[in-house]
């Protein structure tokens, strides 16, 4: 079991003629995703590597019955790519762009309220479920089939940490990037009630950085439900406070947003607090006695 | 990305908000003339650098006569000032603002923040105006009001009406104070801000109602499409390394220590940070260099680094998801052959192609230290650091 995607996900690439969506969706597809469509106005009817490119998502939808989409088109489009998703009633969108200005994001949440499509990211690497389905910019190697779930705001760090659980011989059932800007889709707390309620799920990591309050809601969320063991880790212990981090939305402003702040919080919710970014794999295996 | 309290003013001016009358002077002279143009009588010198608690380190001077503005000027132009939000070198005053000065009845505190909470702007007000929120917050939390904008409707006249009457406006200034907080969200909204502070925002016995400070930051991720804002940058208000670097795109922060880094992805970036202090060293920058980074940026971001006279050791940390381990490890070759590299390097690679890239390295002939891990990273770098 998983959460999110499985064997029978269906994704269609928005952006698919450009270099990054057309690299990304060859790698997933090589994978094992089912990767049905790709969308680029004006290219329809056309296709990269047998898979048919439509004009609009929701000629796309109709036509290959597409359930993900992911979108790789650059900043200035990618809030339209989204909402073009949304009104064709795709269940999950994958925004990988980085640099989406936060006043598109603002716009787009306000228009996805009441509606049933489900977003992840931006700026956010994806989403895998091992062995099944890939979306997204995740190099899939490092992945094995398991029973760990996985959520993080990073990408990189991601890596570092499955691959530490690889490596200990703890596969994944699913690892979902929710991105690192200060709006976004899907937070830490919906990530953890999915992972709570997959049977295929026996514990989860969970990778925050400073700013935002994000950690904080998911430690008060694991405290009041989580029965399955938590792993955690912040980044940027020795960012300076009023410093954006790389992230748009990791940086310490006012005083609040520290990495101190979220780590009291998370230990207190009894997660298993990593004190290494190299130590995250074995936090895991004691976490769950193995 | 900041910009002067001058800047600020202009924009909030254009967006219906009043703020005093105003000149910038870059001289003595100039500030002199500024204060007999706004009628020689009582004025405020304020520098005008990226940062605040300017009054409380000698920043903003209250002057009597056109001479004593030019005294003052001369006082504080070409000089560090040191505020709590400067760190103790101070920042170089080389411009300062010349207003008119007023009768000051009331101070509020009002802004524009995004909540992430609620992914929304909210507006945030209190009466307790000239004092930093932060404080406010902590001590009088009660103190604080708040209201959240939907970006479909914009901020509502009720919300501003709601408020004022919060704040015990008098009822005659309801109008004022509505118009100011929705020019200061319209602002907020059309220039793709971060941040929109006025504190004080001031009644004065004359019954206006004003921004006596302004403060801006805004989205850089939003420049596409603001270019007149991004115009306003000041290069020198930033570090001279971190402005070198986001001309490669290279996302740089510089620090206090003396062992530089080298990542891939910002969560791993500030993740060695913190590896590196674990193991008793200190980190001198945080860098991220992408996920597609090629050979020449590579070689760009090892410039910069290099050129902090503190560093005494490089730990290059990468990933290689999308970038390839080969790729970064030729990059690495390149440059430490042109830059003669005088410093340990450590390098640890995990990833795509990273038995190719380590057989780069170790056929280079460089004195190139590798790990496998993170932690041996570390603790490699660090030692090797200590031993120098």
């Amino acid at each position: 079991m998983s959460i999110l995607v499985n064997k029978n996900t269906r994704v269609l690439t928005q952006g698919i003629t450009g270099a990054t969506g057309q690299f990304h969706t060859k790698a997933c597809k090589d994978y094992g995703t089912q990767m049905v469509a790709g969308v680029t106005p004006g290219k329809g009817g056309s296709a990269f590597e047998g898979i048919p490119i439509f004009d609009s998502v929701e000629r796309a939808v109709r036509e290959t019955g597409a359930n993900a989409s992911v979108i790789y088109v650059p900043p200035p489009f990618a809030a339209d790519a989204i909402l073009e998703s949304a009104d064709a009633r795709i269940p999950l969108i994958i925004c990988i762009t980085e640099g989406v200005p936060v006043r598109d994001m603002i716009k787009v949440k306000r228009y996805l309220v009441g509606r049933s499509s489900r977003l992840l990211g931006p700026n956010c690497p994806g989403t895998i479920t091992p062995g099944e389905c890939k979306i997204g910019i995740m190099p899939g190697h490092i992945h094995r089939p398991g029973t760990i779930g996985v959520v993080s705001r990073s990408g990189t760090l991601t890596y570092e940490a499955v691959d530490q659980l690889t490596r200990l011989g703890m596969g994944q059932s699913t690892c979902v990037g929710i991105g690192g800007d200060p709006v976004h889709g899907f937070e830490f707390v919906d990530v953890l009630a999915m992972f709570s309620s997959d049977p295929g799920t026996e514990a989860v990591v969970m990778i925050g950085e400073i700013g935002g309050s994000a950690e904080e809601e998911a430690a008060a969320w694991i405290k009041a439900n989580m029965k399955k063991p938590v792993v955690g880790f912040i980044a940027g212990q020795t960012a300076p406070p009023g410093k954006r981090m790389g992230h748009a939305g990791a940086i310490i402003s006012g005083g609040k947003g520290t990495a101190k702040e979220k780590i009291a919080a998370m230990t207190a919710a009894g997660i298993h607090m990593a004190s290494s970014p190299a130590t995250i794999g074995r936090s895991m295996q004691e976490a769950i006695g193995k | 990305m900041n910009i002067h309290e001058f800047q600020a003013k202009e924009i909030l001016k254009r967006f219906g908000v009043a703020v005093p009358r105003g000149i910038v002077a870059s001289t003595p002279a100039e500030a002199k003339a500024a204060a007999i143009e706004l009628g020689g009588g009582v004025c405020v010198v304020k520098a005008q650098i990226h940062a605040g608690g300017r009054g409380k380190g000698g920043g903003v001077k209250v002057v009597k006569s056109a001479d004593e503005a030019a005294e003052k000027a001369r006082d504080m132009l070409g000089k560090n000032l040191i505020t709590h939000q400067t760190g103790p070198a101070g920042r170089q005053v080389r411009r300062v603002l010349v207003e008119q000065g007023l009768n000051i009845e009331r101070e509020i505190y009002l802004a524009m923040v995004l909540d992430r909470a609620q992914s929304r702007v909210s507006v945030i007000c209190s009466s307790e105006g000239g004092v930093e929120i932060e404080e406010v917050a902590a001590k009088r939390p009660d103190k604080i009001l708040k209201e959240t904008i939907d970006p479909v409707i914009g901020l509502a006249p009720f919300q501003c009406r709601r408020l004022a009457y919060a704040l015990e406006m008098p009822s005659d200034l309801t109008n004022k104070m509505v118009a100011v907080m929705q020019g200061l969200y319209r602002a907020f909204d059309e220039c793709d801000a971060s941040l929109a502070e006025i504190n004080p925002l001031i009644v004065t016995k004359e019954g206006q109602v004003m921004a006596l400070d302004a403060k801006m930051n805004f989205d850089s991720n939003a420049f596409f499409r603001q270019k007149d804002i991004l115009a306003l940058r000041d290069l020198y208000e930033e570090d001279p390394r971190e402005v070198e670097a986001s001309k490669y795109d290279l996302s740089y922060i510089s620090l206090d220590g003396n062992i530089a880094c080298m990542v891939n992805g910002a969560g791993l970036a500030m993740a060695t940070m913190d590896i590196i202090k674990l193991y008793g060293g200190e980190p001198a920058n945080f860098l991220d260099v992408g996920g597609g980074a090629n050979k020449e940026k590579v070689a760009q971001a090892f410039k910069i680094l290099l050129a902090d006279p503190r560093v005494r050791g490089v730990l290059i940390n990468i990933f290689g998801g999308i970038m390839r381990c080969d790729v970064l490890a030729q990059g690495v070759v390149e440059a430490a052959r042109e830059l003669n590299v005088n410093v340990p390097l450590v390098v640890r690679m995990q990833g795509t192609n990273v038995e190719i890239g380590r057989k780069i390295l170790a056929d280079s002939g460089l004195a190139i230290i590798s790990a496998e891990t993170m932690a041996e990273a570390a603790e490699k770098i660090v030692n090797a650091v200590n031993k120098t």
